[in-house]
C-alpha cells in the first residue's frame, strides 16, 4: 500500500495530548494511512482521530530529547502533541506533514470511507437536477431541461442536466457557451413563484477589447424577460476591474447591445484577497495581548467583516431587484463560480422559505454550490495557517456560511437548521471522510455527506428548536452594528462555550417543557372527548 | 406655558439619520414636557413623544430644500431629525426648546417634582419604603461581632456626600473615625460597602488620602488596622487605587495623593488604570459619532470603535472589578478602594465586585439594591454627571452608562445569571437621565433629603418592581449552576461587544428582527398557563365542562404569536442599493437626481404596509428597546426599523 513508505514510525507510545479547554491525555499515538490516533487505552477516555486531511500546518519544538508537534487544523482547532525521543518526534513529524499533503484525489479519504451507519438514503440521487426540475415545471412551462452539457463538453464545470429558457435551443447554447467565461452560459438559478421573475448566474461575457458581440447570448437572456419589462445584471466586480478584465478577454454586457438590462457593479473581493482575510483575522483571534487596541485594529485589518457586508448586500439587492422592483437579475463575476455563487445562493435563503429547511439548504448547497461546479477541491485546500503560499485557495464557501449565519442571527426562528449545521457544513468543505466537494463525475465510489446528515440522530443535533415556518422574505440588516464575529467558528477554540452552551440547552428544555405540557394536555382532551361519546350523560347540558 | 412660542407646527419632516428618503411629514407639538411628532399618514396615528428633560443638545442647521433643520439629541441617544417648513418656524421651536430645555438652572424644575402619576400620598410613600439598604446589610450578616452600624455621620457632619448610616469596623472609635475623615478628600473615610459572610473578607471604599509627600495620619492608619483586623482570616489587606499611577502621583502636589505601604502595616497597594471622568466623556462622545454616522462601512465602524476607546474603558473597569473578586473570594484578603473622591471609579468597582461575587446583586431587586447603596447613597454626583441641571460641562461623566455596560457585557457571557435582561438595564439607564423619578436627583443623600425627594417625587424602584414581567430573563433559573457563587469572565478583547442595544437603541433597523427572548418569554407565559390547567384538572377531576372551555386556547400554538408580532417587521428590505432603486414601498417619490432607471412600482406593497403598520403599531422589535413606565415618553412609532435602512 502507498501510505506505508510514508510512515516512518506507525506507533508512539506515551504521548502527550493538550487540547484548549479539555484535560491533558496521556497514551499511544498511531499514524495510518488517513488518520493520526491518539488513544490512552483506557476506558471512558475519549479518543482523538483526526484526519490528516484535516491538517493545515505543524511546527515542531524540542526542549532536550522532548519533541513537541503542534497540530494546527483546517477546522482552526490547534493541539500539541508532546513526543518523547527526538527520532520519533521527526519522523511522526515527516509522515504528517507528508500525508495531510497528498495530491492525488483518488488517495484521498473519502475513496476509503466505508460509513458505520446505515445509509437509509442514499444522499447522492436526494438532489437531482430533475427533480429539482418537476418542482419547477409544476410553476412554470417557460423553462426546459437541457441535456446539452450530458458529457461535460460544453462547460466542464456544469452539471449535465441545465435549466434554460424554453426557446432556446441547444445549438444556440453552445454558441453561447463560446462567449462566456468557462463556458458558463446563463443558467436558471432560481424562479421567484410569487412573480415569476427569476435569477440567472453565468461566466463573465467574453467581449474582449474589440466588443465582441454574441446574438445568441443576447437572445438568450432576453428571452427571460417578460414584455415591456427590464431586468438588472449584478456584475459582482467593480467597474474598473470588469474593465481591466478586457484585456484578459473577459468583459462587461455594453448597454448598447444590452438596452433592456440595466448593470449594477458590486465589489466583492476573490480569491488571494479573501485568503489573506481570513489568515490576519484567525490571527487576530489568537493573539494572546489581550490588548483592545490590538484586536480592534486587527479585526478592522483583516478586512473579514467587510466582505461579509459586501456579500450580504449584493445579495439583498439580487434579492431585492427580484422581489420588490419585480426585475430578473443575472448575476457573475469573473469565472461566474465564487463570488456569483456566493450573492445567487444568499438570495435565495431571503427569498425562498424552503431555502431555511435543513433539506432545503442541503439542496442549495448541492445546486448552487456542488453542481453548479465551485472549485472546492482548489479553493478549501489550505485554510488558515497553512505556510505554503496561497495559489487557488480563498475561504469563498466560509463566507458564505457566515453570511448565513448572520441573516440566522437576525432571524433566529425562521431557520430549521442551527448554528452547529454551518459550523459542520464548514469542517466538512475542508477535510472530510464524506464527499461534498470533489468533482461529480467520480461521486460513484465514495458516500455523500448528506447521508450522513439525514439520519435521525444528526437531524436533530442540528434541528434548530425555535423554528416557526417563515413564509416570508427575510431582509437583514447590512449595518456595521448588525454583522457580528462568528464566535462559532473564529473563538470556537479560543473560549470555553461552557456558559452559551449550558443557555442553548436551557432554551431547549424550557421549549421541550412546554411540548410535553401541551401534549400532556391533548391527550388528556382527547380522553375526555372520548368520554363524553361513551357517556352521554357526561355532556354538557 | 408663557416658555413656548409656538405649540404646534404643521408639515414638519421627520428625517431618517440614516436614509433620509425614508422621511415622514407630520405635525409637531410642543408641550410643557415633551416634544410630540405625530405623522400625518392616514389611518396610522404614529407618534414619537420625546420628553424635555432627555434633551441633551439641540442644533440648527443651514436650510436644505427640504426645509429647515433642527436636530434634536437626547440623553437616551436618540436623535430626531426635524426639517421645519419655515425659518420663522425654525426660529420659535429652537429658542422654545431652549427655555424649556436643555437643562434646568434649578432643581425645582425637574419633571419629577410635576410628575403626577394618580397616586395617592401613602402610596407614594409605600414606593420609597420598597427600597431598604437596612436590609442588604443584614442580608451579609451585618452588624456581626466585626462591623458595627456607626451613628457618627447622622448628620452629615463628618462627610456630606456620604449616607447618614454607614458600617465600619467594630474597633473603629469615633475619634478614629473623625481623624481618618479628616485625611481624606472630601471627608470620605473608609467603610464598608459589602461584606462576605462565608469568609469575612470585605470590600471597603473611600476617597484618596490627603497624604501628599509625606503626610501621615494616624487614625487614618489605625481606621485600616481596623478593616483589617475585622478579617480574622487573613493577616493582609489590599488596597486598591483604581487610578492610571501618573494620575495619582500628579495628585500628590496637591496634598493629596495614595497610601504609603510605609506607613500602614499590612497593606499591599495596588493601582488599576481606569482613566478619569473626563476621559471617559471624550470616549463616549467619540463612540457616539461613530453610531450616528451615515451608512459607515465596516472599517469606518471598527476603525471608529477603536479610536474612541470605549471598550477598552470598559474591560478596564470589568478588569478591575475581577482583581477585587479575586482578591476577596478566593484569597480571602479584605480590600480597600478608592480613587480620587471615591464616588466615581470607586462605585464603578466596588459594584461590578459585587455582581460577581454575590448572586443575589445578579437578581432583578439585587441590582436595584446594588445601585441604591453603591451610587446613590454613597454619593455618586448623579445630577452633575449626567447634566440634570445648568452646570459646569466638565462634571458630566457616563460613568454609570459604563456599570450598567459591564453588567451587560456579562449578561452575554453568562447568559443564565442574570434575572433581568436587556431591557431592564435599558429602563434604569433611560430614567437615570429622564429626572422622572426622584432616586437620581441631586448628588447625595442631603441633598435629596432637602430637596424632600421621598416626600416630592416617585420612586423608579417601585415602578420597575410592579412591572417586573417585562425584565425577567426567560433563561434564569434560580437553581442553574450559573446562578451560584462568583462568576469568572473572560476579559480577552474579544469578549467585549458593542452595545448596539443601547447605543443605537432607536435604530430598530439594525436590530434582529426576532426575539429569542421574547419567544421563549411567550412559551414559558404559555407554560405556565398549562401547568395550571393540569393542576386544576388534578383538583377537579373530570368537571368536563370547565376543563374543555378552559383547554380550548391551547390549539394555537407560538405561530401565531410570532407571526403577528415579528414577521412583519421582517418584511423591508434596508437600502442596499446605495440609492440605486428609486421605489421603496414607504415613499413611492420622485426619484433621486442621480438619473437612475425607473421601475414600475408595485403599488400594493405600499398599501401592504400601511396595513400591517396599523394592526399592531407597539409590536415587534421595538421590544429590545425600552418600554418606558408610561406611554407618555415612549417612543410609538412602529415602522421606525424601516427608518433605518443604511445606505449600503
Amino acid at each position: 500500500m502507498e501510505f506505508a513508505e510514508l510512515i516512518k514510525t506507525p506507533r508512539v507510545d506515551g504521548v502527550v495530548l493538550h487540547r484548549p479547554f479539555l484535560p491533558t491525555v496521556e497514551g499511544t499515538l498511531c499514524l495510518t494511512g488517513h488518520h493520526l490516533i491518539l488513544s490512552s487505552r483506557q476506558d471512558n477516555t475519549e479518543e482523538l482521530w483526526l484526519l490528516h486531511s484535516n491538517i493545515d500546518s505543524i511546527e515542531k519544538r524540542f526542549v532536550g530529547s522532548l519533541g513537541s508537534i503542534i497540530v494546527k487544523c483546517k477546522d482552526l482547532r490547534v493541539i500539541q502533541l508532546d513526543i518523547p525521543g527526538m527520532e520519533e518526534c521527526l519522523n511522526i513529524a515527516s509522515s504528517i506533514e507528508a500525508l495531510s499533503t497528498l495530491d492525488s484525489v483518488s488517495l484521498m479519504y473519502p475513496f476509503f470511507y466505508r460509513p458505520m451507519f446505515e445509509v437509509i438514503e442514499d444522499g447522492w440521487n436526494s438532489f437531482l437536477p430533475e427533480d429539482a426540475f418537476k418542482d419547477l415545471e409544476s410553476m412554470t412551462d417557460e423553462w426546459r431541461l437541457s441535456e446539452v452539457n450530458k458529457d461535460f463538453s460544453v462547460c466542464p464545470s456544469y452539471p449535465p442536466l441545465v435549466a434554460v429558457p424554453k426557446d432556446i435551443d441547444d445549438e444556440t447554447l453552445r454558441k453561447v457557451a463560446t462567449f462566456r467565461h468557462g463556458g458558463r452560459f446563463p443558467v436558471l438559478s432560481y424562479y421567484h413563484k410569487k412573480n415569476g421573475m427569476v435569477m440567472m448566474r453565468a461566466g463573465q461575457p467574453l467581449t474582449g477589447t474589440n466588443g465582441r458581440r454574441c446574438k445568441e447570448d443576447e437572445k438568450l437572456i432576453n428571452a427571460t424577460l417578460r414584455p415591456g419589462k427590464r431586468g438588472y445584471i449584478i456584475d459582482t466586480r467593480t467597474i474598473n476591474v470588469a474593465q481591466q478584465a478586457k484585456a484578459r478577454g473577459g468583459g462587461i454586457e455594453s448597454e448598447a447591445n444590452y438596452p433592456q438590462w440595466r448593470r449594477i457593479h458590486k465589489a466583492i473581493e476573490r480569491s488571494n484577497v479573501l485568503q489573506e482575510s481570513l489568515i490576519k483575522l484567525v490571527e487576530a483571534c489568537n493573539d494572546q495581548s489581550h490588548n483592545m487596541d490590538r484586536w480592534l485594529s486587527k479585526l478592522e485589518a483583516s478586512n473579514w467583516q467587510t466582505h461579509v457586508k459586501e456579500i450580504l448586500t449584493t445579495a439583498c439587492l439580487a434579492a431585492q431587484c427580484i422581489d420588490r422592483e419585480g426585475a430578473s437579475v443575472l448575476v457573475h463575476g469573473t469565472e461566474g463560480t465564487d463570488t456569483t455563487l456566493q450573492v445567487t445562493s444568499l438570495a435565495q435563503i431571503i427569498l425562498d422559505p424552503s431555502c431555511r429547511t435543513i433539506r432545503g439548504f442541503q439542496g442549495l448547497v448541492e445546486r448552487e454550490w456542488l453542481q453548479a461546479g465551485h472549485p472546492f477541491q482548489q479553493r478549501c485546500a489550505q485554510s488558515a495557517y497553512s505556510n505554503s503560499k496561497p495559489r487557488q485557495e480563498a475561504p469563498v464557501f466560509l463566507l458564505f456560511l457566515d453570511c448565513v449565519w448572520q441573516i440566522l442571527r437576525q432571524f433566529p426562528c425562521s431557520f430549521e437548521f442551527s448554528e452547529s449545521y454551518l459550523v459542520l457544513l464548514f469542517e466538512h468543505a475542508y477535510a472530510s471522510q464524506f464527499v461534498c466537494r470533489l468533482f461529480l463525475r467520480q461521486l460513484h465510489k465514495t458516500v455523500s455527506l448528506w447521508s450522513w446528515v439525514n439520519r435521525h440522530q444528526e437531524i436533530e443535533r442540528l434541528t434548530n428548536p425555535l423554528f416557526e415556518a417563515n413564509s416570508l422574505v427575510i431582509w437583514p440588516s447590512v449595518a456595521p452594528q448588525s454583522l457580528l464575529l462568528w464566535e462559532g467558528v473564529f473563538l470556537r477554540w479560543n473560549r470555553s462555550s461552557k456558559c452559551l452552551d449550558e443557555a442553548y440547552e436551557e432554551m431547549v428544555h424550557i421549549i421541550e417543557y412546554n411540548k410535553e405540557l401541551q401534549n400532556k394536555v391533548n391527550s388528556l382532551r382527547r380522553q375526555l372527548a372520548q368520554l363524553e361519546t361513551e357517556d352521554p350523560l357526561l355532556q354538557t347540558p | 406655558m408663557e416658555f413656548i412660542r409656538l405649540p404646534k407646527v404643521e408639515n414638519v419632516k421627520l428625517l431618517d439619520r440614516v436614509s433620509p428618503r425614508r422621511s415622514r411629514v407630520g405635525t409637531l407639538y410642543l408641550t410643557a414636557t415633551h416634544t410630540i411628532f405625530v405623522e400625518n399618514e392616514a389611518g396610522v396615528r404614529n407618534e414619537t413623544w420625546v420628553l424635555h428633560s432627555l434633551v441633551c443638545s439641540l442644533e440648527k442647521q443651514a436650510a436644505t430644500s427640504s426645509g429647515y433643520p433642527l436636530l434634536i439629541h437626547c440623553k437616551n441617544f436618540q436623535v430626531l431629525h426635524f426639517a421645519i417648513p419655515r425659518e420663522q418656524e425654525c426660529q420659535d421651536v429652537h429658542l422654545s426648546l431652549q427655555r424649556l430645555q436643555p437643562v434646568k438652572p434649578s432643581y425645582e424644575e425637574l419633571y419629577c417634582f410635576s410628575y403626577k402619576p394618580n397616586v395617592d400620598d401613602e402610596e407614594r410613600q409605600n414606593e420609597w419604603d420598597f427600597m431598604n439598604l437596612k436590609a442588604d446589610y443584614s442580608r451579609m450578616g451585618l452588624p456581626n461581632a466585626h462591623w458595627k452600624l456607626s451613628p457618627a455621620n447622622r448628620n452629615y457632619k463628618v462627610s456630606d456626600t456620604y449616607p447618614a448610616d454607614l458600617f465600619v469596623p467594630e474597633s473603629a472609635t469615633p475619634p478614629v473615625i473623625v481623624g481618618s475623615s479628616k485625611f481624606r478628600s472630601r471627608g470620605r473615610f473608609p467603610t464598608l460597602s459589602y461584606y462576605s459572610k462565608e469568609n469575612h473578607a470585605a470590600i471597603c471604599r473611600s476617597s484618596q488620602p490627603l497624604s501628599g509627600f509625606s503626610a501621615r495620619c494616624l487614625e487614618d492608619e489605625q481606621m485600616l488596622e481596623a478593616i483589617l483586623r475585622s478579617n480574622p482570616c487573613s493577616d493582609f489587606m489590599y488596597v486598591v487605587d483604581t487610578r492610571p499611577k501618573l494620575n495619582a502621583i500628579a495628585n500628590r502636589a496637591a496634598g493629596k495623593g495614595y497610601e504609603n505601604e510605609d506607613n500602614y502595616s499590612n497593606i499591599k497597594f495596588q493601582f488599576i488604570g481606569i482613566e478619569n471622568i473626563h476621559v471617559m466623556r471624550n470616549s463616549q462622545q467619540k463612540m457616539l459619532e461613530v453610531c450616528e454616522l451615515r451608512s459607515p462601512s465596516m472599517s469606518d465602524f471598527l476603525e471608529g470603535l477603536e479610536s474612541s476607546g470605549w471598550l477598552k474603558h470598559i474591560k478596564a473597569v470589568l478588569d478591575a472589578g475581577i482583581f477585587i473578586t479575586k482578591a476577596v473570594a478566593e484569597e480571602g484578603v479584605s480590600v480597600l478602594v478608592h480613587c480620587s473622591d471615591g464616588w466615581d471609579r470607586t462605585a464603578q468597582v466596588c459594584s461590578v465586585a459585587c455582581v460577581l461575587l454575590d448572586p443575589y446583586y445578579r437578581t432583578l431587586q439585587g441590582l436595584m439594591v446594588l445601585i441604591e447603596k453603591d451610587w446613590i447613597s454613597f454619593g455618586h454626583k448623579f445630577s452633575h454627571r449626567c447634566n440634570h441641571l445648568v452646570g459646569d460641562p466638565k462634571e458630566v461623566s457616563p460613568v454609570i452608562d459604563q456599570f450598567l455596560e459591564c453588567v451587560w457585557q456579562l449578561m452575554e457571557q453568562f447568559p443564565c445569571a442574570f434575572e433581568f435582561n436587556e431591557r431592564f438595564l435599558i429602563t434604569i439607564h433611560s430614567h437615570i437621565y429622564s429626572c422622572q423619578y426622584g432616586n437620581f436627583i441631586g448628588n447625595n443623600q442631603r441633598e435629596r433629603i432637602q430637596l424632600g425627594v421621598h416626600q416630592r417625587t416617585h420612586s423608579l424602584w417601585s415602578y420597575l418592581w410592579t412591572n417586573r414581567t417585562d425584565y425577567i430573563n426567560p433563561l434564569y433559573r434560580p437553581d442553574h449552576s450559573q446562578t451560584q457563587g462568583l462568576l469568572r469572565p473572560s476579559t480577552a478583547p474579544y469578549c467585549f461587544k458593542f452595545w448596539r442595544g443601547l447605543y443605537n437603541r432607536f435604530d430598530q433597523g439594525i436590530h434582529p428582527r426576532q426575539s429569542v427572548e421574547d419567544y421563549l418569554r411567550t412559551i414559558q407565559e404559555e407554560t405556565q398557563q398549562l401547568e395550571e390547567q393540569l393542576a386544576s384538572h388534578k383538583q377537579v377531576n373530570f368537571k368536563l365542562p370547565l376543563i374543555m372551555s378552559e383547554a380550548a386556547p391551547f390549539d394555537k400554538s407560538p405561530t401565531a404569536w410570532t407571526l403577528s408580532h415579528d414577521l412583519r417587521l421582517a418584511n423591508t428590505p434596508q437600502d442596499y442599493t446605495g440609492g440605486f432603486i428609486t421605489s421603496s414601498p414607504s415613499q413611492p417619490k420622485a426619484p433621486d437626481s442621480s438619473g437612475l432607471i425607473l421601475l414600475p412600482q408595485d403599488l400594493n406593497q405600499t398599501s401592504i404596509f400601511s396595513l400591517s403598520n396599523s394592526s399592531d403599531p407597539e409590536s415587534g422589535i421595538a421590544d429590545l428597546s425600552c418600554r418606558s413606565p408610561l406611554s407618555e415618553d415612549s417612543t410609538r412609532d412602529p415602522d421606525s426599523d424601516e427608518a433605518v435602512y443604511s445606505a449600503a
